[in-house]
């Protein structure tokens, strides 16, 4: 035979959730008990008021630079419920602090991060997380490297890697996908197709149908999903880590979204997206869609949404204070971090504030101070 | 004259060259129906079109190989970098391949293109976007290196970066996009690459800067006393380095202090330095000073302003330059 097929393949899609708040009871089965998504929905809640004054924040002149997950609730948090607190890894971009919240991150980090604070990236110890990554594509192969550890050291656990349809163009996505799948090491790719990459829509980021589809060159499982449907979120991503904890080498996943808000709070989605695109997205809102399956079922009604929404204003309202009270860094901080042991050319820029080194730098051969120094801005090293 | 800003007059540049040259084109993230992240490019893609000014894929090293290739082919490409903290993807292409192509083949291929990319701190930007790497590349063979500090110059570089035979990295520094509007000609007009601006005369010291921290340096001199005579430079091209503006100048003052935001190690500063010991020894009346950000990574925002080199640090180590 001269020609045959050697290869064909197909992409599913999973939706178990309705925009109308409809579940498919069958492909429900076993996935979030009402509990769950109860407390989902509210985490929901939390998290669109944290955007929303982090977005007043910025407008305010208290922060920089941030983006929204706005719209990318239940991609975020379907997925990150699938993880074991503490013990499974996520390895974000910069649009994930749901996942990052739900798996214990005190919320403040995020703010001092995008207030321009390191501290923000100072991630507990005990938290099974990565900091914040604003190079696109950089953390996909960071999360191959700390799955291969796992393997290596035979830990029953697995990484979930987050990043956005832009990132699935950099060259260290695909080397990540093709790392993954020869060392079948358990991670889990999650691609937030949010359809826009600032300004580029995800048409023109990539010319094939699926981002999901990627995956099969690299002869990994893969889905796509409703990703603004919590059960469907939670089922794909729940599936691909056990699959990844049971040496099943790593999956992908495209969680098919919307980024209600602009790219950053720097950015201003008006002057590229279509005005209708973006009424339609607000219909399909995740919280939306979640709430009516909770009213359907009775479980939620008006009251408790006040009361949820109260509580989330509550709950950000501290975190803002705890943010904006933590007490300043000081210039030693720029230093301090650097090394395990500061060099000595480092610790003298650090005491003197300077680089100038006339006079600063009694070591210098044949370069003794000339006179008394203005020491207005920090200690000169022969000072006491 | 119209008054412009350092952004204005980028885009009047790209347009101009666009108009006068068919094989100029522009790619890069978010450039076109976006206008790019800084607006430099708005208007340009409703202008020329989008097979002209092209919104890219997400990938550094693409837009970077690619123009490689558009160059080697004849074209004139001006890609767009969005910020300096992500022209590491595209390292290899830039330092590679982009400045060897003429060596390697004996000068039958060249790679006549020209790359924009944002560069500095002092906006309050998030990470990676407030990196000075300039010297990574002054230090490349093969590349040329402009970095403007004001718009009238900006217009003027950019043309003749585009016309330049080989690659060329433009640095456009943020701190300046908006902060100065100042007359620019309508018309085309080219600067030449490679020579440095005296800005203000003087015959006690020399200053050497360039980008934002010209500016920077302008404020300090404000505060001089009057007593203090002090000549600045603006190097505008890094590479290569005006040595005769630079050497002159202080063989003349006997005193120079080279101003930068990147780090001190290695830095362009320590060229420097070490040409005006090469050529003014004999005229020296003291150390070569360089006030420059310190040895370490550009700090998030909030300790920026600790970070870059202020007009206190500088006039500090002027006046301690003028003592010695
Ligand atoms: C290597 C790199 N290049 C460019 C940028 C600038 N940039 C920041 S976000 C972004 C778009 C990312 O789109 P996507 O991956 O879809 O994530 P989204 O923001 O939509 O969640 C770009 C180009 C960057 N951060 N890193
Ligand atoms: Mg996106």
């Amino acid at each position: 035979m001269p020609k045959e097929v050697v290869y064909s393949a197909q992409i599913e899609r999973l939706q178990i959730l309705g925009p109308d708040g409809s579940v498919d009871e069958s492909l429900a089965q076993g996935t979030l008990s009402d509990g769950d998504v109860k407390y989902l929905y509210e985490q929901m809640i939390l998290c669109r008021e944290f955007d929303e004054a982090a977005f007043k924040l910025q407008r305010s002149g208290r922060m920089g630079t941030f983006p929204q997950n706005k719209g990318q609730e239940a991609a975020t948090l379907g997925a990150a419920k699938a993880l074991r607190k503490g013990i499974d890894y996520i390895v974000p971009y910069y649009r994930e602090n749901p996942a990052m919240f739900l798996h214990g991150l005190p919320m403040h980090y995020a703010l001092l991060h995008w207030m321009g604070d390191e501290r923000g990236n100072a991630i507990p110890a005990n938290l099974s997380m990565s900091p914040i990554c604003v190079a696109i594509g950089v953390q996909t192969l960071h999360a191959v490297g700390i799955a291969w550890a796992f393997k290596r050291r035979k830990e029953d656990r697995a990484v979930i890697c987050f990043f956005g349809d832009g990132a699935t163009s950099t060259g260290d996505f695909h080397e990540a996908m093709n790392f993954a799948s020869i060392l079948k090491v358990p991670v889990v790719f999650c691609c937030l197709n949010n359809q826009w990459a600032i300004s580029t829509p995800c048409g023109h980021q990539c010319a094939s149908e699926t981002f999901a589809q990627k995956a099969l060159a690299y002869g990994m499982p893969t889905i796509q999903a409703d990703g603004n449907d919590l059960f469907a979120m939670y089922k794909v991503t729940n599936d691909a880590m056990e699959r990844a904890r049971a040496g099943g080498g790593p999956s992908f996943i495209e969680a098919v979204t919307y980024r209600l808000g602009d790219h950053t709070t720097a950015d201003d989605a008006r002057r590229y997206r279509p005005a209708a695109q973006l009424e339609s997205a607000l219909k399909v809102d995740p919280i939306i869609r979640t709430r009516k399956y909770l009213e359907a079922k009775n479980l939620w009604d008006a009251t408790q949404q006040a009361a949820a929404e109260k509580k989330a204003k509550g709950i950000v309202h501290d975190v803002i204070g705890v943010a904006e009270k933590m007490p300043p860094q000081s210039s030693d901080d720029i230093f301090d971090y650097m090394y395990a042991d500061l060099p000595p050319e480092l610790q003298k820029q650090k005491q003197t504030l300077r680089t100038d080194s006339i006079g600063m730098d009694p070591t210098q051969v044949g370069l003794q101070p000339p006179r008394e120094r203005d020491t207005t801005r920090g200690k000169p090293m022969n000072a006491e | 004259m119209a008054k412009l800003d350092l952004v204005a007059a980028i885009n009047q540049a790209l347009a101009q060259e666009m108009e006068a040259d068919e094989r100029v084109m522009l790619l890069g993230e978010d450039i076109g129906v976006n206008g790019g992240v800084f607006r430099v490019t708005d208007g340009l893609q409703k202008r020329f079109g989008p097979d002209r000014v092209v919104d890219s894929p997400l990938s550094e090293s693409g837009i970077i190989g690619t123009s490689i290739g558009l160059a080697m082919a004849g074209m004139r490409p001006v890609p767009e970098l969005q910020f300096e903290g992500f022209m590491g993807p595209a390292y290899d292409q830039i330092v590679n391949q982009a400045a060897r192509c003429r060596s390697r083949t004996r000068g039958a291929f060249t790679c006549p293109l020209t790359i924009r990319v944002p560069v500095g701190g002092g906006i309050h930007a998030p990470e990676l976007h407030s990196d000075s790497p300039e010297v990574v590349y002054v230090h490349t063979p093969g590349l040329k290196v402009v970095m403007p500090s004001r718009p009238y110059d900006a217009k003027g570089l950019l043309i003749s970066a585009i016309r330049d035979p080989d690659p060329v990295i433009f640095f456009e520094p943020k701190r300046v996009y908006r902060a100065i509007k100042e007359e620019v000609p309508e018309e085309s007009y080219t600067l030449p690459l490679g020579k440095a601006q005296v800005i203000s005369e003087g015959s006690d010291l020399t200053m050497i800067s360039w980008g934002a921290m010209v500016s920077v340096c302008l404020a300090a001199l404000d505060q001089m006393p009057e007593e203090a005579s002090v000549e600045l430079i603006d190097l505008q091209t890094l590479s290569p380095l005006d040595v005769e503006t630079i050497t002159r100048s202080v063989c003349k003052t006997g005193r120079a202090v080279v101003v930068h935001e990147a780090p001190k190690t290695a830095g362009l500063g320590a060229e420097i330095s070490s040409l005006i010991q090469e050529h003014c020894f004999l005229s020296l009346e003291a150390p070569v000073q360089r006030i420059t950000g310190f040895d370490t990574s550009m700090p998030y925002y909030k300790l920026e302003k600790q970070y870059l080199p202020d007009e206190d640090r500088i006039m500090a180590g002027v006046r301690d330059c003028l003592a010695y």
